[in-house]
């Protein structure tokens, strides 16, 4: 067990490294000369030398690759070229929001599909099936945005119930805080929910044909002893994984759900830097965002021999 | 993956024969829902300026913000531009972005695929970089790379496909190990027919059902990164109308003029939606087994 917890922290490394190079060469494999593209149409011919000198671009590439991870090792992600502030305050600063946001919309979603997938599993063909199954299909084929617009339009302008826009932290007091965070959650957790209230009803299906659940149905156990105890315990994994491979889904539909409601997160920064060329803001989001999300499968995984302790290592 | 995917595909052919068209309509509703609205918005999309649309750049100050009516559809702009015009053209920018995405991943990924299928050597270095790019969020790749380059439609489509390729590659290398395993495979090279042969007569076309599934789901998305990507200012550049585009310019107005980003929205979802549909129904039908538990 052990052995496998280190094994398997181990092979985050490479993972991390493909994902650091492709950051890093980003600069180098586009078309033309980096510091003219970040300096944008207007610069003189100083602006790109001091942009050049600023990102070390006059350096060797691989002193340039040198340096860059060694600060990414101690916390360094570069300074902003448009506010000059280091990037890892930047983020910092933008964290709250954005992971206040996330675990909201994981807790909502997971409440709410899973449930949905065992019913669906359980009343396989019914009309319930029939409506998750629904509520699935449509969950990945309304964009994120489309959805936002349309509880904004219901919840803050048709009814005034909610307020359009912004982020109140938890210190601004518990209504408004949960008054703002409604409908970006709802927003953001539709394509997560719909995913996994699919893979539920599915692993659960695959579940419920077992000789075991009729021999607990057979001796008379409660229908919820039966789905909850034995079936869904057994349906646990692929659910624990798709959940995991969610969260990429939930990372992409933060930038768009920020900007929908002005929400001064990590997806803000990223848009703003990408109307501003900003190249380090970008680069430092995109490492920060690929390692929670390899951190959380990396979490999943470790998770499976304690949803299911047949399986060891 | 025991039953060969072609196999299924005939059984599945010989259905229709017997049972006629209204069966296989009766059997695979969904399918055919999808079908019906993918086709008619590609329609829409190659007789755009018939219509009843106008030039969908076409600037009008006086005839700004007018809310929809029996001479603006869908209404004007804060320009004065006629939004039912551009909601028809952008479907233009979406189709070409996710049909080319689906054709370009689903090509550069099978090679790649097979590729990494049959060479031990490669495989274990393309696979590393494939996991690594996979633990980006595709529309953080996508979004580092159009900042890099010019708003074009070209661009945009070869930063999606960048962020689809490990994806496709993944699925192509795993059925391919499945397949090179199999009897029949074997007993072509047994009976001695040559590498290249066994690849396009054997592995090549078993390949394709779960490709051509996966190229919908993969062309879904593409539509909805382009929008978002063109929503955050980094896609389509705005001289040329997408559904992402009027979207971010509604944007703004939302409280006022709703219907600026309702139509174009509506036009996404229905589009997306078809696709999955069709998705969902070819996937039923070429892969039983997994049908049978989705």
């Amino acid at each position: 067990m052990f052995a496998y917890i280190v094994r398997r922290i181990l092979a985050t490394i490479p993972v991390m490294v493909v994902v650091a190079l492709f950051v890093f060469s980003l600069l180098h494999l586009s078309p033309g000369d980096p510091a003219v593209i970040i300096a944008g149409d207007t610069a003189t011919l100083d602006d790109i030398a001091r942009i050049r000198q600023k990102l070390g671009l006059d350096q060797p590439l691989y002193v340039q690759f040198a340096t860059w991870v060694w600060g990414l090792l101690h916390g360094d992600l570069g300074i902003s070229i448009f506010t000059n502030l280091p990037v890892s305050k930047l983020i910092a600063q933008r964290v709250e929001p954005t992971v206040t946001l996330t675990i909201s919309t994981l807790i909502v979603s997971v409440l709410a599909a899973v449930p949905m997938g065992v019913l669906a599993a359980w009343k396989a063909g019914s009309w319930i099936d029939r409506v998750v199954m629904v509520f699935a299909v449509l969950g990945f084929s309304v964009p994120v945005f489309v959805l936002a617009y349309l509880l904004i339009y219901v919840f803050a302008i048709s009814t005034d119930l909610l307020p359009v826009q912004g982020f109140v932290t938890i210190g601004g007091g518990l209504v408004p805080f949960l008054s703002h965070l409604v409908m970006p959650t709802l927003a953001l957790g539709m394509v997560f929910a719909a995913l996994i209230a699919r893979m539920t009803r599915a692993s659960m299906l695959d579940v419920l044909a077992q000789d075991y659940i009729r021999t607990a149905q057979a001796k008379g156990l409660a229908n919820d002893k039966v789905l909850i105890g034995h079936a869904l315990k057994n349906a646990a994994v692929p659910i624990a994984t798709i959940i995991g491979i969610g969260v990429a889904a939930l990372i992409s539909g933060v930038v768009v759900t920020e900007t929908v409601f002005a929400i001064p997160g990590l997806g803000r920064l990223t848009v703003d830097a990408i109307l501003r060329r900003d190249y380090p803001i970008i680069q430092g989001i995109i490492l920060v965002f690929s390692a929670a999300y390899v951190l959380i499968n990396l979490l999943v995984d470790l998770s499976y021999t304690f949803l299911d302790p047949r399986i060891r290592y | 993956m025991t039953v060969a995917p072609a196999d299924l595909t005939l059984v599945e052919a010989r259905s229709v024969r017997q049972g006629g068209l209204l069966t296989y309509i009766r059997r695979h509703p969904t399918m055919v829902i999808g079908g019906v609205l993918l086709g008619l918005m590609v329609l829409t999309a190659v007789f755009a300026p018939y219509l009843g649309t106008v030039d969908p750049q076409a600037l009008s100050p006086i005839r700004r913000l007018r809310w929809p009516s029996a001479q603006y559809w869908f209404g004007t702009d804060m320009l004065g531009r006629d939004v039912y015009s551009r909601t028809i053209y952008g479907a233009r920018v979406s189709l070409t972005v996710g049909i080319s995405v689906a054709l370009l991943a689903s090509g550069i990924g099978l090679l790649i695929g097979l590729v990494t299928g049959f060479s031990r050597w490669t495989d274990a270095i393309v696979m590393r970089i494939m996991d690594g790019l996979m633990s980006i969020p595709s529309i953080l790749i996508a979004i580092a790379l159009m900042a890099l380059t010019r708003a074009s439609l070209q661009n945009v489509i070869f930063a999606i496909v960048v962020a689809d390729v490990p994806r496709v590659t993944r699925l192509v290398r795993g059925v391919v190990l499945t397949l090179r395993e199999l009897p029949f495979v074997e007993a072509a090279h047994a009976s001695g027919t040559g590498f290249f042969r066994i690849l396009w007569r054997h592995i090549v076309p078993n390949t394709l059902p779960p490709l051509l599934v996966q190229g919908t789901f993969v062309a879904a998305s593409a539509m909805i990164v382009e929008a978002i990507l063109s929503f955050l200012g980094a896609g389509t550049p705005p001289n040329i109308p997408s559904w992402g585009n009027i979207m971010a310019e509604g944007r703004s107005l939302f409280q006022v003029a709703y219907y600026i980003v309702l139509f174009p929205g509506a036009f996404l979802s229905v589009t997306v939606l078809a696709i999955n549909l069709l998705g969902d129904g070819l996937r039923d039908a070429l892969d039983p087994r997994l049908a049978r538990r989705m």
